[in-house]
């Protein structure tokens, strides 16, 4: 039986599999896409698959991803893989790596942080601990039990 | 090892090391700060004391501190007199007072404003309190009590009673202590135990805190027995407010268990949990406790300030 393709391949471009299943537009509002670019973005939720069950797949057109600005959505997509596409071709491919800080894109869920108040800071969180994730607020110390729930 | 120009927002900014170079250099304080000898250490240097929510003890010790040693002292003890209520954001009132100080301690009811501050001043940043987060030279001063009262930490037997979830002075205390390797006994009401994360703390510094709510036994071979406000608002019904009160009071009945050169001490202000007949016994120390803010206050202005 042929594989059914959901969505085309591309030329040129990057490819982000393996995501949380039910987490790609989080993702996508994480990576700052479509906003500012005009490429050509894809996006396949609850896919299935044989090591996750079910997986996102983002697929962005004609924009080759930094690895740092993916490495943020780390926090939602540990697993991801992201694919570097040239000429249908897979010419560069890594994981995901979470950032020692992670910068303007977890929300404190302490009320009382300075962080949440109208000061001309961004959010800041230092990782503790990687597996499992564990992050501290810069601020007030403050390490948020759901991390997903906070994203900005 | 230099402590010039460097902010204390948390004990956890400093080294063991650090932490016994402020207290060593706070025995030495002593008598300049009881006025019995003259030193100008810090003369033509300017503190900016900005406190947002009210204190008296450690504003007035600050501010004493830097007088004592020859400084000046600006700023304000009330936020509604300055241009806060005009709407200018804190981060402007710091880069203000970094511009007129040489020094910047600071008080704010939210927590990680001190942090903040340190990122926008130049100047050395000192927290006197931020929220219900951290208030290290509380910690510091606490800890110099203990130092002159008993010799050493390491090894003390230190009960820490009262309010552990909210208190703000025992977090920073439980670790500090940790890390100096004293027994540590958590005495508490069970809604108002010692947070997951500091007991942890603790065992990661090779201390295993008990937790218990039996004060009587707790304090039976203790050094040192540190006791803290229970606010009347952390219950919803007065009447377990008024039972757990009554099992945690300090007087003299329930010291009748414990050793004869136990220290009893109290961050202050007291409200009713420890019975004014104490304050005559040798147990007694924390009226030494709120004097021991100002050469440890000395202290550590004279090391941030490299004098």
């Amino acid at each position: 039986m042929k594989k059914e393709l959901k969505i085309p391949r591309i030329k040129d471009g990057t490819v982000i599999d393996h995501i949380t299943a039910g987490q790609a537009l989080k993702v996508l509002r994480i990576l700052g896409i479509p906003e500012g670019t005009k490429s050509i973005v894809s996006v396949a939720m609850y896919v299935k698959s044989k090591k996750m069950g079910k997986k996102d797949i983002v697929k962005v057109e004609n924009r080759e991803l930094d690895p740092e600005e993916v490495n943020k959505i780390a926090l939602i997509a540990p697993k991801a893989t992201i694919n570097i596409i040239r000429d249908y071709k897979v010419a560069k491919k890594f994981r995901v790596h979470i950032p020692d800080e992670i910068v303007g894109i977890v929300r404190c869920p302490n009320p009382n942080c300075i962080s949440n108040s109208e000061e001309p800071i961004e959010s800041r969180f230092v990782v503790v601990r990687r597996d499992p994730l564990v992050i501290k607020c810069y601020y007030c110390e403050r390490k948020p039990d759901n991390i997903a729930d906070n994203i900005i | 090892m230099s402590l010039k120009g460097k902010d204390i927002v948390s004990i956890r900014d400093l080294s063991k090391g650090e932490i016994l170079e402020i207290l060593n250099h706070a025995k030495e304080m002593i008598p300049v700060a009881k006025g019995e000898r003259k030193l100008k250490l810090l003369e033509g240097k300017i503190l900016a004391s900005l406190f947002f929510e009210p204190s008296t003890r450690t504003r007035l010790s600050f501010e004493t501190a830097m007088h004592r040693l020859g400084g000046s002292v600006i700023g304000f003890a009330d936020p509604s007199m300055t241009s806060l209520r005009k709407g200018e954001n804190i981060a402007d009132t710091i880069r203000m007072a970094d511009a007129y100080s040489d020094v910047i301690v600071i008080r704010h009811p939210k927590e990680g404003t001190a942090r903040m501050a340190a990122e926008f001043a130049e100047a050395p940043v000192i927290n006197a309190g931020d929220g219900a987060g951290r208030h290290p030279t509380q910690c510091l001063l606490d800890l110099f009590t203990i130092l002159m009262e008993k010799g050493k930490l390491e090894g003390m037997k230190v009960v820490l009673l009262g309010d552990l979830k909210y208190g703000r002075t025992v977090h920073s205390l439980a670790y500090a202590l940790a890390l100096f390797g004293a027994e540590l006994v958590f005495v508490s009401p069970e809604s108002l135990r010692m947070p997951k994360e500091i007991v942890e703390d603790c065992i990661e510094l090779g201390v295993e805190p008990v937790s218990t709510t039996d004060l009587e036994k707790a304090i039976r071979d203790a050094d040192v027995l540190y006791v803290t406000r229970i606010q009347k608002e952390r219950f919803p019904d007065p009447t377990e407010y008024s039972r757990v009160i009554g099992s945690y009071k300090v007087d003299m009945n329930l010291l009748k268990h414990a050793k004869e050169d136990l220290i009893v001490m109290h961050p202050l202000p007291r409200i009713d949990e420890i019975s004014p007949e104490v304050d005559k016994t040798r147990h007694a120390v924390y009226f030494k406790q709120a004097f021991n803010g100002v050469p440890v206050r000395m202290s550590i202005l004279s090391k941030v300030l490299g004098g």
